[in-house]
């Protein structure tokens, strides 16, 4: 049912790390991020939030506001026309079944209550951003105050508040209403009672998390410009420009061809660029203001209160074993916040959990918990730390209970080609025995720790994790320049240097240098629909639509070479970007046919669209090596090796750098960083200041390992890279930390308090 | 026949089996098949002619594109799953 790619060595492009097409106007500050966007008439638009995490909203008078000098216009809920129509809306939940719109357009702005601190109530157009600001005071709105459910715990006992009344639950297919969990279901199989019954050592433990944010510099903006002729036109920063168009064309009610997005550079997404929070008011906003375009951006208040976090929760982990080294059966129990609205990464959290180990007896409950928090999105292989965190705590203590070596026990019990997943699939080709086996034998792992401080305290600590990665649908277009060099068009957004990693294996195929590649990300009118880059996919879908893209413009350039020596195609073979007859009397390089390709019948291009099924299951294992300051309870990462299947690296500097990145997101996550929730709902700690993300200084040179076990599933092995390398930090530092203190930690982040109490108290 | 991997929910119609093995070519014809085996299995994979919205189907190692006429080959394993993505 799939095509099979062999693996082949002698790559001339593949491997090597040219620089960046959008490099130099990146590092000149010429590159276009949605806040440099600016139109002729630009007024700007700002949105009033919630003070409240858990209120009724009473009345909304925006008379005052309205009236206000400079204003153009005020709108809330009302204004929003799905609310009110749905004339395409059934046409758009089809196209995006996964949906709910109207219930994600009640995040985008309140309707009669109002779900967590920093919930849009209202927004307001004016000349400029200060009025704006001012005139939002000026909207009136009462507020009946209702008690905050602040986690998942308060979510699901008895009496909790309910929040959102008209909820459906699905409990394990059984409707359910006047409860806080949307949704719970089960993967098993196997016989998990009898299993544990019959193992020498079970362990249970219960792990607790607190809501993380992405941390992404550049905070969420757009620019709409609905214009007379009831066309509109976007500018935001996103990871996917289709997903733009697609739901706030449904929040309006539009049809997607009233819609264009024009992309722009992201600084920094990691999922958290996946949902759609200003767009539609904006573009509200210009039409209400006699079409003028609209200016938003987000300050880091209201990025942290008014976006989408990681979820928190609590995840529960038993894993029993027998004296051959052997897990027999595991339980997993997570209970995710949603946030304020259904749809936590649940699904993924539950496969996560126990993929990286082949278990012949499982139970994984996963449970979709709303809580008064911002709904929760996507942030790097969502759900994994959250529950690899716990998985790979309870391996850590099971090793040393029964004192085995915790890479060999690893290893008797990886997942490989043919095991199960924790959802029953099977898996291919993988790669994890083989970050395994490379950290067996790294430097790192051969190497004592490096104890430089004699009033420290150090330890090691391993972890294992694993991300599904994603396929998709993608779409590249080629032109043949008449210099012989290859415009590409391509769908993706760029948030990884992915304009060039696609460029690379189109110049591959071509047989030609990348640097006569000339990649561009142009609007949605004019590119084919292309999936979000997210997932961990683009390299792997969009690279994959490229090759697919090469191909045909190679056979298109056969047919004009036909022409021009008037031979038969199939006398015309193509190598390494020249073609020969057949013969080997005559010979022409792309370059040499493009000056004369306009005789053979005009202009030569491709189109290749792609909906890939499934990706390169990814795994990635990481040692980390802890200093801890006994007296502080300050921990430093002072040494930290990534090992991780890549597949094949295409270009391999690109790589790294995303595996360092999602290292020191992990290390993050697992020390300091959390939504600090006061007992009113609130978070406390909604600067970069008090929500503690390490820095440059923070952080060792993090080494990293690529291990290539060839993906059959693409033309060039890849596999998704930039997720799955978050993941093993959680547990590697939590069992450094044991290692260090001899006390384990069961909830995160792991700061200096929590590492006091256990030096102190135990 | 396929080896159809049901949700956890309708594992007690077909007596809690980790799979059960159903006659078809093709993944219309697996569903046709398992809901004349076990009646009512369908409404839970199946909705206006489609396979459930946030259900996803696994055929072999790959979540179908093909939807309901997804062809299947001898002893193709089968998962009706959640549907997930990624960040």
């Amino acid at each position: 049912m799939t095509i099979s790619f062999s693996s082949k060595k002698n790559y001339k492009v593949i491997g090597n790390n040219p620089i960046r097409h959008d490099g130099y106007d990146k590092v000149t500050g010429r590159a276009i991020y949605g806040a440099d966007v600016k139109l002729p008439g630009l007024i700007w638009g700002e949105v009033l939030r919630s003070p409240y995490a858990h209120a009724k909203i009473k009345s909304i008078n925006i008379s005052k506001a309205e009236n206000f000098d400079g204003v153009f216009s005020v709108i809330t809920s009302k204004d929003i026309p799905i609310n009110s129509n749905g004339n395409h809306i059934e046409d758009l939940q089809k196209r995006m079944p996964n949906m709910n719109l109207k219930r994600d357009v009640d995040n985008i702005l309140a309707r009669e209550k109002v779900l967590y601190k920093g919930h849009p109530v209202a927004a307001i157009a004016a000349k400029d951003r200060n009025t704006a600001k001012e005139a939002c005071k000026l909207i009136e709105v009462e507020y009946e105050v209702l008690e905050p459910v602040k986690n998942v715990d308060e979510a699901i006992k008895k009496n909790a508040p309910i929040i959102l009344e008209d909820l459906e639950g699905d409990h394990l297919g059984k409707i359910v209403t006047n409860t806080n969990i949307a949704k719970h279901f089960r993967h098993a199989f196997g016989d998990i009672d009898k299993a544990f019954n019959n193992c020498d050592l079970v362990i249970e433990k219960e792990f607790n998390l607190q809501m993380v944010h992405q941390g992404y510099i550049e905070p969420h903006n757009a620019t709409a410009h609905w214009d007379e002729n009831d066309h509109l036109s976007l500018w935001s920063s996103t990871q996917g420009q289709f997903a733009v168009r697609d739901l706030t064309a449904g929040f309006l009610d539009l049809p997607i061809s009233k819609v264009t997005t024009y992309p722009v550079e992201i600084g920094g997404g990691f999922g958290g660029k996946t949902k759609v929070y200003l767009p539609p008011l904006a573009a509200i906003l210009s039409k209400k203001s006699g079409f003028r375009p609209v200016k938003m951006i987000m300050d880091r208040v209201s990025v942290f209160q008014g976006s989408g976090p990681a979820p928190g929760g609590k995840v529960i982990v038993k894993i029993g074993v027998t004296n051959d080294r052997k897990i027999q059966a595991s339980k997993v129990d997570l209970k995710f916040e949603a946030g304020a609205f259904p749809g936590s990464s649940i699904a993924a959290g539950s496969v996560c959990s126990l993929a990286c180990y082949y278990i012949p007896n499982i139970q994984v409950d996963a449970y979709d918990v709303l809580v008064n928090k911002p709904k929760t999105a996507a942030y790097r292989a969502p759900g994994s730390p959250q529950v690899s965190f716990g998985v790979e705590s309870v391996i850590d203590e099971i090793c040393e209970k029964m004192t085995w070596d915790k890479i060999d026990f690893r290893l008797v019990n990886a997942s490989k080609e043919g095991s199960r997943r924790t959802d029953g699939v099977l898996f291919n080709k993988i790669g994890f025995i083989e970050t395994l086996e490379a950290a067996k034998k790294s430097d790192h792992w051969n190497s004592k720790i490096n104890k430089r401080d004699k009033n420290k305290i150090y330890g090691r600590g391993i972890s294992c994790g694993y991300w599904h990665n994603g396929g998709g649908r993608s779409t590249v277009d080629l032109i043949l320049q008449d210099d012989g060099d290859i415009a590409l068009n391509e769908g993706s957004v760029d948030i990884g240097g992915t304009r060039t990693s696609i460029s690379m294996q189109v110049a591959e195929t071509l047989g030609i240098p990348v640097e006569n590649i000339h990649p561009s990300i142009p609007d949605t009118d004019t590119i084919g629909f292309t999936q979000t880059t997210g997932g961990s996919r683009t390299t792997y879908a969009t690279g994959y639509a490229g090759w697919e893209s090469a191909k045909k413009l190679i056979e298109e350039m056969k047919k004009r070479v036909s022409i021009l020596w008037e031979k038969p195609e199939k006398e015309i073979i193509f190598q390494d970007g020249e073609f020969f007859s057949n013969d080997s009397n005559k010979k022409i390089n792309i370059s040499e046919l493009a000056s004369k390709i306009n005789l053979t019948g005009g202009p030569v291009t491709s189109t290749a669209s792609v909906n890939l099924a499934t990706a390169g299951n990814g795994f990635s294992t990481g040692i980390c090596d802890i200093e801890i300051d006994p007296k502080t309870g300050k921990t430093d990462v002072v040494r930290y090796t990534a090992i991780q299947d890549v597949g094949k690296a295409i270009y391999p500097a690109y790589v790294e750098g995303q595996i360092r990145g999602g290292v020191v997101q992990g290390i993050g996550w697992a020390l300091n960083e959390e939504y600090y929730i006061k007992d009113d709902g609130s978070m406390a700690n909604t600067s970069f200041l008090d929500y503690r993300m390490p820095t440059a200084l923070d952080m060792p040179n993090i080494e990293v390992e690529l291990v290539e076990v060839h993906n059959p599933l693409h033309p060039f092995g890849v596999r998704g890279v930039g997720e799955v390398c978050i993941v093993p930090p959680l547990g590697a530092v939590a069992n450094a930390i044991k290692a260090a203190t001899g006390k384990r930690i069961y909830n995160t982040p792991m700061n200096p308090r929590k590492i006091l109490e256990v030096l102190n108290y135990g | 026949m396929a080896k159809v991997f049901l949700p956890y929910q309708l594992k007690k119609s077909t007596n809690n089996k980790d799979f059960i093995e159903v006659k078809g070519s093709t993944l219309n014809e697996v569903i046709i098949n398992l809901e004349k085996m076990f009646p009512g299995t369908k409404e839970h994979l199946v909705q206006e002619g489609r396979i459930k919205p946030g259900l996803a189907a696994i055929c072999g190692f790959s979540a179908t594109r093909k939807g309901l006429l997804q062809e299947l080959e001898e002893d193709t394993e089968v998962h009706f799953l959640p549907s997930i993505a990624g960040g």
